[in-house]
């Protein structure tokens, strides 16, 4: 089985969107692509990143690691990290691991945005009413 | 005066001047013309009884030498078989006229363990019989000094190498076999590739190295199997296989290999592949070369040392003896593969194994999850067992019984070295790893705890090995959580 090396491309979806596509593989090997496509994301101010993972094929402990070390840096800039695309059964390990506690997953792209729509305009909303 | 017998001149008679110092007169020449032509036969005659004799003191010297070349071989050929109980080991052996240099051997160690030898000496008669008394003696001597197959033969071919005639060289396959195991590790210096008989279908034993003899200091490749219960290996000369038929057609390896597969009872194996050399060779042949086969079977039923290498599935409520896993709810072997421990071979072993079982075992969600488990379990066998070092392989079965597939990952690490076991597995906590209070690391054992029915880990001096086992039946609702894992 030819192994996929990741290969993540990042679009700005939109101010303050960011998507990282992700193709191939998410193993050891993954670690620069996967870092150097979150440095790229967060060089403009973004408040959510997109996971797109719909090109994913095989994610195993050591690409959890890598999740997990995303997500930890995204925790620690306030950024929100959301997953799309993934399929049953790497639903069902993010869920293992609990890491579909800490970033909400989507089972597409445009659900996501248009959730991270409603999503802002409702803490937009919430920052103006009630002061928090 | 010369001496014609069928218009050949056979000799002359030769003639001085008389005594009388007259010229030969035409009676004389006359007479001497009979006797020429009476003595010239006899002469034919006496000279063909000469030639005769000579052929046959040369025919009766190529006898006595084939004589001895076949005392030497039929004496230094076990003379009993060794007695294993679980096994049947079935050799056969049939010099052909000139007795080529085919031997084989076996060589009991005091733990338990086999050596078992098949060899091919270049040549034919007196020369090849001697280099083949000397290779069994050095590889006697050589199999008790190293307990490697790949070692005993970088021995034997240094020990040899110095003395073997120029343009001479022996081919063997050397094994260590473990009966209580079914494991079999072996090395090879330029020998036909044994065949494997598997439940699954027929595999080659490949392991590369040069000839003994033919180089100085050759390396040999070493390798490893496992025969299950009713499994069988088979190992030959090139007699058998370079064997013609009266359209000079060759008997060749596809056709033994294609033999092996349609044939599963080991124990019935020689004499079935000796009724199709028959066969294909029609009456009359003159065998060619020498005919050798040895055939190790593993009985299906276990002897009563047969304390086997069983997996353990928790069908040992269905094994009231802990053995005998081909009754009942029996396991089956349906392949192994070794795999060298580098990053990223574990997806090897999920295509090697999603291949074997095919996709009517498991539902395709189990299958991702047995797929994930593997690959987890084999990235820690590499990791922790085998610190990735590609020489030290991963050794990875899949089995299935009625009820359950299993797959087995073994390592080199033994005990105390696979780093997370059961015993000192600290369950991953998402919110401490990113908290920075665990590393980010440290999902494989939970994963697979997670993924599979039950997972099963044991170790002996030499390996760490995890089970896998996967119900067939889908578990129902509220059992899914009930994974375990046991400690052999």
């Amino acid at each position: 089985m030819p192994s996929r090396t990741l290969e993540a491309r990042v679009r700005h979806h939109r101010p303050r969107i960011a998507v990282i596509e992700l193709h191939g593989e998410i193993n050891g090997f993954a670690e620069a692509a996967l870092n150097d496509a979150y440095a790229k994301a967060t060089d403009q101010q973004v408040e959510t990143i997109l996971l797109n993972f719909a090109d994913v094929d095989y994610i195993n402990s050591n690409g959890i690691a890598l999740i997990v070390g995303l997500l930890a840096k995204a925790r620690a800039s306030h950024t929100r990290l959301l997953a799309s695309g993934l399929s049953e059964h790497y639903i069902e390990i993010f869920t293992i691991t609990r890491l579909a506690d800490f970033m909400t997953i989507f089972p597409d792209e445009a659900s996501a945005i248009q959730s991270d729509n409603a999503s802002s305009a409702k803490e937009s909303q919430d920052d103006g009413g009630d002061g928090r | 005066m010369p001496l014609v017998s069928q218009n050949e001149l056979i000799g002359v008679l030769n003639l001085g001047a008389r005594m009388s110092e007259q010229d030969y007169s035409a009676d004389d020449r006359g007479l001497l013309n009979t006797l020429a032509s009476q003595a010239a036969p006899a002469v034919r005659v006496a000279q063909l009884v000469r030639e005769q004799r000579e052929r046959a003191r040369e025919r009766e010297r190529i006898e006595q030498e084939l004589r001895v070349a076949r005392l030497i071989q039929q004496t230094l050929l076990p003379r009993n078989l060794p007695v294993l109980p679980g096994w049947n080991i079935t050799p056969y052996y049939q010099p052909a006229r000139a007795v080529g240099g085919d031997f084989y051997d076996f060589i009991p160690f005091p733990d338990g363990r086999l050596g078992v030898v098949i060899g091919d000496v270049t040549d034919k008669g007196v020369p090849a019989a001697l280099v083949m008394a000397t290779t069994r003696s050095i590889l006697r001597t050589a199999a008790q000094e190293e307990r490697s197959p790949g070692k005993t033969l970088e021995r034997a071919n240094d020990l040899l190498f110095p003395d073997i005639p120029e343009k001479m060289f022996v081919t063997c396959f050397y094994a260590i076999l473990d009966p209580a195991s079914g494991h079999l590790r072996y090395a090879n210096a330029g020998h036909d590739l044994p065949y494997q008989r598997r439940l699954a279908g027929v595999t080659e034993l490949r392991a590369t190295g040069m000839p003994l003899g033919a180089m100085p200091g050759s390396r040999y490749e070493e390798k490893e199997t496992i025969l299950a219960r009713g499994e069988h290996i088979l190992l030959y000369s090139d007699g058998l296989v370079e064997a013609h038929n009266p359209s000079y057609a060759m008997f060749g390896f596809p056709r033994l290999e294609t033999l092996m597969g349609q044939h599963a009872d080991g124990a019935t194996l020689i004499e079935f592949l000796l009724a199709q050399l028959n066969d294909f060779t029609g009456e009359g042949w003159e065998q060619e070369d020498d005919v050798t086969l040895v055939a190790l079977q593993r009985l299906t039923a276990p002897g009563p040392s047969g304390n086997g290498h069983s997996p353990s599935p928790e069908n040992q409520a269905d094994e009231p003896d802990g053995g005998g896993y081909m009754r009942g709810g029996a396991w089956r072997l349906l392949n192994e593969w070794s795999f060298p421990s580098a990053p990223g071979n574990e997806r090897l072993a999920i295509a090697a194994v999603n291949e074997a079982l095919g996709d009517h075992l498991l539902s395709p969600r189990r299958r991702e999850q047995l797929a994930s488990a593997i690959a987890e379990a084999t990235m820690n066998a590499m990791e922790h067992g085998n610190h990735y070092q590609p020489e030290l392989p991963v050794m990875v079965e899949a089995l299935v019984s009625d009820t359950a597939v299993a797959v087995r990952i073994s390592d080199e690490g033994g005990l105390g070295e696979g780093a997370e076991t059961p015993d000192n597995y600290e369950p991953p906590d998402l919110a401490a790893k990113l908290a920075g209070l665990q590393t980010p690391r440290g999902w494989g054992l939970f994963l697979i705890k997670h993924l599979v029915d039950e997972m099963r880990v044991s170790a002996d001096e030499k390996r760490h090995t995890v089970e896998l086992i996967m119900r067939l039946e889908e578990p129902r609702e509220g059992e899914a959580s009930d994974h375990a894992i046991t400690h052999a």
